[in-house]
């Protein structure tokens, strides 16, 4: 077709013009080679079936659309969390150009990290002097107050010994003598992004915590865990502290160096966790971390040193943020103010007001373990039934604390937990057992579009939506927004199914 | 105001001079062969290219599975592409480069989809081949319209001494003479993604083309081309094929974007390979050339100036009906094109840009560019070549400043002291330049715009890049009160 200048169209009404849709049929025809209609519609709708998820679910070695990342990538978000720090990741650079890429596509931030570049050499004689020069060319050019080492998984089959080769850097003169440069294992076979995210915080603390003896104090912990909403979540959570009076340190705050302003200057790093706080909190007297499964090794080590430790699911709701809250005060000794139970009454009014819109819906949930757990126990408390909850990176145990929470509420009664699955599982499912609306990341969409089943975005990542990690999900604050994004999706569909003139039209509302 | 040629060529020496006093000594002088500035007359762009990134610089380099799996392989709309090893490289390469294609997703069609071997601890230890094995079992039971499969070897691989290639003779011959591939992309291979492309093309010559002849009731004609190296990104191959059919030629395949299997294994029966991507398809070309005389020619679908010689260049490769037909087309277009220039030139002209970008665009969109009377002051390559410094002659004017494989710090400073109107480059640059106030562009995904290639694709370049440089929101960076 030819362009008309004033209403310049692009791929999405472009290639719908007749030319380019004769053009296709015809490739098609003639060209591919493809299998009959007949029978890529019957194959369709013979995946849609029973048989067909038996057979998917028998499924031993292949894995389809997983909801999963590896271990560096939680690694570099743990190091961008602290001041003036540059992650490292030990290894073959294309990895790190994903971790950029793939962080960059959901904060719509720079992400900086870099890579020692190991290439075939370096898999033959080790990467001791790519760790060398790569530390001494990082120091100088970013001039950065720490470097964190991570490992991608080529640097872990070969066995590069982090520890001797940073310290054999350093006595080269690769960075000064005194230069922190925490580091963490973090093999992409082991695990997901969440086991990195637990490693490479473990190995941070400990780098300045080790040997260091303890002086209990006041102050608490926070770690927020592996968080597509950390700018968000981390400030709401700032926020709660001041109004409680708490005297906190949070462990990687990377809420600042993910939310930069456009004002004409590139921060490559922005806010974080101080050096000297992050040496300090040795002695504090609790850490809280948000996500259980994010922080096992680092909250282990952390009662080791004597502290109280709490973990937490992903609080969401009403039920959820009070027992932060309660657990909060109980270890700071500080009461709860009103202003905040002014915001769960607030928060309880909304659920009151909306309620009758959610409740007896069912949803599917998909993500990384704790933010299934905080989902499907909200949704529960709102009378909705959180029908197939599947994380691909959850384990037997945490599928043993889905069904005991299922197992609390009449409204988990029909509830089935998926451990281990994927979203090709996920598929079988909700052909299968259908259900209202399903929560998930960016990938979601293309379960929508298979499944026709609404899709609410809440995980990590979402590529495909604007913003949304500015907005917290925890707190009153944030649990508020969590309802609005169901809300808006519920009532959107009911505007969609009810829009046809004369038809379905009468149930179009103008007050819902 | 504006410097002359000789002045330019004075601050760009400076330049480079000032960036490279950050680094360390050998670094510096590592780094000093990657950056120049091309002098008119000289057959290359006086730069070094293609060696190894250097450790701790930021590098925007990829990998060579990025140029087998991402890249050449991927698009394959038809196959299944295994990532073989851990989750990640899949994961982070899922869906993400916009190929599109026309297929039911998940029954006839893959191309969007994340399939995995997912390794575990124990798969590095005793090796993966019997997973892989199993998983093409799977793959046979639940995807039954799958026209082959691909194995895309992420680093462990070609570590822990695994045999992909018995696995897929092994199993090809269970299942009838299926085509299985398997690819030696390991992310450590070579320098850049360059590696993966010229593995990726070098499997397809011979687990395909070396199969024999899959098709015989083909019916060839005296017209038929095939498009090599267009990835269909935001729809670029259409946009693309759209015009030499219109000039009476005849695609008769697709490499890779939208493309299937068939149309691989009919390629050998072109009478012309028309080539966009020198970079990543160069080599199987020039196979073709050799084992099957087919001719190749390279052309530059960005812009109208461009294309109108493309489409001369491609028709003279054949008879006058086809001449005849590639003026038709120009005729066609032309008052649209005029249209666009008329309506963009004047908001666009004199405007600077730099580029940073891999494949054939750091030199194949300067011809678009200067369309709408904008200049490329700054141009490089993230994985390019020799043969690509050469052919960038013929595009950069005196005096542009070339970065080769260019580190975070050096592409900051840069933009920092030339303060280009527009930066056109990738995702991982994006943010960094417009926190720094100055309009961008990416130019791997057309920020999620697109087609760029093509006619159709020349309008939408040229509102996109209207819609960068002339957004209102650039005023507003600076707070009255400071």
């Amino acid at each position: 077709m030819t362009q008309d200048v004033q209403n310049v169209v692009d791929h999405f009404n472009l290639f719908r013009s007749p030319e380019y849709k004769d053009m296709f049929a015809d490739k098609r025809k003639n060209f591919e080679f493809a299998h009959p209609d007949e029978k890529v519609e019957e194959t369709a709708e013979w995946t849609k079936g029973w048989e067909y998820r038996k057979l998917n679910f028998e499924r031993e070695a292949l894995t389809v659309n997983p909801a999963k990342a590896c271990q560096p990538l939680g690694a570099v978000f743990v190091a961008v969390g602290f001041e003036g720090t540059i992650p490292f990741v030990h290894g073959s650079q294309g990895c790190v150009a994903y971790y950029r890429s793939h962080f960059s596509r959901h904060f719509k931030e720079p992400s900086s990290c870099v890579s020692s570049s190991m290439t075939e050499d370096a898999a033959v004689f080790g990467g001791l002097n790519n760790m060398i020069d790569g530390l001494a060319n990082t120091h100088a050019m970013y001039k950065p107050k720490m470097i964190a080492v991570s490992t991608t998984c080529m640097a872990e089959v070969i066995g590069d010994d982090l520890n001797g080769f940073i310290s054999t850097a350093r006595e080269k003169g690769s960075v000064p003598a005194d230069f922190p440069v925490p580091y963490a294992h973090t093999p992409a076979f082991v695990g997901s992004h969440i086991t990195g995210y637990d490693n490479a915080l473990k190995g941070i603390v400990s780098h300045f915590w080790e040997g260091k003896e303890r002086t209990p104090g006041e102050k608490i912990n926070f770690i927020g865990g592996f968080d597509g909403y950390t700018v968000g979540n981390l400030r709401e959570v700032k926020r709660i502290f001041d109004l409680m009076g708490v005297n906190y340190t949070i462990l990687a705050d990377n809420s600042d160096v993910w939310d930069t302003p456009a004002d004409g200057e590139f921060r490559m790093y922005d806010g974080g966790t101080t050096l000297d706080d992050a040496k300090a909190a040795l002695n504090a007297k609790a850490t809280i971390s948000m996500q259980q499964y994010c922080t096992e090794k680092t909250l282990d080590y952390i009662a080791k040193t004597g502290q109280e430790t709490v973990a937490f699911n992903h609080p969401v709701g009403v039920a959820a943020t009070d027992k932060f809250l309660m657990e909060l005060s109980r270890i700071t000794g500080l009461p709860i103010p009103d202003a905040l139970t002014k915001e769960r009454g607030r928060l309880v009014d909304a659920i009151a007001d909306s309620s009758a819109h959610i409740h007896g819906k069912k949803f599917a949930i998909y993500g990384d373990p704790d933010l299934c757990y905080g989902l499907a126990g909200f949704l529960m408390e709102l009378g909705a039934e959180p029908t197939h909850v599947l994380s691909t990176n959850g384990g037997k145990e945490w599928a043993v604390k889905m069904q005991e929470l299922f197992d609390s509420s009449p409204f988990g009664k029909t509830c089935n937990v998926y451990a281990g699955k994927d979203l090709w599982h996920m598929r079988s499912l909700l052909n299968t057992e259908p259900v209202d609306f399903l929560i998930g990341n960016t990938y979601g969409k293309y379960l929508e579009r298979d499944t026709g089943t609404p899709l609410i975005r809440i995980g990590f990542p979402v590529f495909d939506r604007h913003h949304h990690h500015r907005y917290p999900v925890w707190g009153y604050q944030g649990t508020m927004n969590t309802l609005v994004w169901i809300l808006d999706k519920i009532f959107d569909e009911m505007d969609k199914s009810t829009i046809v003139p004369a038809k379905t039209d009468y149930s179009f509302d103008i007050i819902r | 105001m504006s410097l002359t040629v000789e002045q330019v060529k004075e601050r760009n020496q400076d330049l480079i001079k000032e960036v490279l006093e950050v680094y360390p000594d050998k670094t510096a002088k590592r780094r000093a062969k990657h950056l120049g500035t091309f002098e008119e007359g000289k057959p290359d762009c006086g730069v070094k290219s293609n060696v190894k990134s250097i450790p701790g610089v930021m590098t925007i380099r990829g990998c060579a599975y990025a140029g087998s799996k991402g890249v050449v392989w991927g698009p394959i709309k038809d196959m299944i592409h295994i990532s073989h090893g851990p989750v990640g490289c899949g994961q982070y390469s899922w869906a993400a480069r916009r190929n599109y294609y026309i297929g039911t997703t998940g029954v006839d069609s893959f191309v969007t989809m994340q399939f995995t071997s997912d390794f575990q601890e124990k798969d590095i230890v005793f090796g993966g081949d019997k997973k892989l094995e199993k998983i093409m079992d799977e793959i046979q039971v639940l995807f039954p319209l799958n026209k082959g499969i691909s194995v895309q070897s992420e680093c462990p691989i070609g570590l822990i001494g695994d045999d992909i290639e018995a696995v897929s003779k092994k199993k090809s011959k269970e299942y009838d003479g299926k085509t299985i591939v398997p690819v030696r992309c390991e992310g450590f291979r070579g320098v850049s993604q360059s590696l993966g492309h010229h593995i990726a093309n070098d499997t397809i010559r011979d687990w395909i083309f070396d199969k024999g002849d899959k098709h015989p009731e083909f019916v060839g004609t005296p017209y038929d081309v095939a498009i090599i190296g267009d990835y269909n990104i935001g729809g670029d191959a259409w946009a693309s094929r759209i015009l030499l059919e219109e000039m009476g030629l005849r695609v008769i395949a697709q490499w890779s974007g939208d493309g299937s299997i068939a149309e691989l294994e009919n390629s050998p029966k072109a009478k012309l390979n028309v080539l966009h991507c020198y970079r990543s398809m160069n080599y199987i070309s020039r196979h073709m050339e050799e084992k099957y005389g087919i001719p190749w020619v390279e052309y530059n679908f960005f812009g109208p100036s461009k294309i109108e010689a493309s489409l001369r260049e491609i028709a003279s490769h054949f008879d006058d009906k086809i001449k005849e037909g590639a003026e038709k087309v120009i005729a066609k277009y032309r008052k649209m094109m005029d249209a666009v220039i008329e309506k963009y030139k004047p908001r666009l002209a004199d405007k600077t840009v730099m580029l940073f970008v891999g494949g054939l665009r750091p030199r194949h969109v300067i011809g678009a560019y200067e369309d709408l009377g904008m200049n490329v002051v700054g141009t490089g390559y993230e994985f390019g070549h020799n043969d690509d410094y050469q052919r960038t002659t013929h595009y950069v004017k005196d005096g542009t400043l070339i970065y080769d494989d260019v580190t975070g710090y050096e592409f900051e400073k840069f933009v920092e002291k030339i303060q280009p109107d527009l930066v056109g480059s990738g995702i991982k640059e994006k943010y960094v330049f417009q926190k720094m106030g100055v309009p961008f562009r990416q130019m791997h995904s057309w920020d999620y715009s697109g087609p760029y290639h093509g006619y159709d694709g020349f309008a939408i370049f040229a509102r996109d890049m209207d819609m960068a440089i002339n957004n209102p929101v650039w005023g507003l960076t600076k707070a009255p009160w400071k």
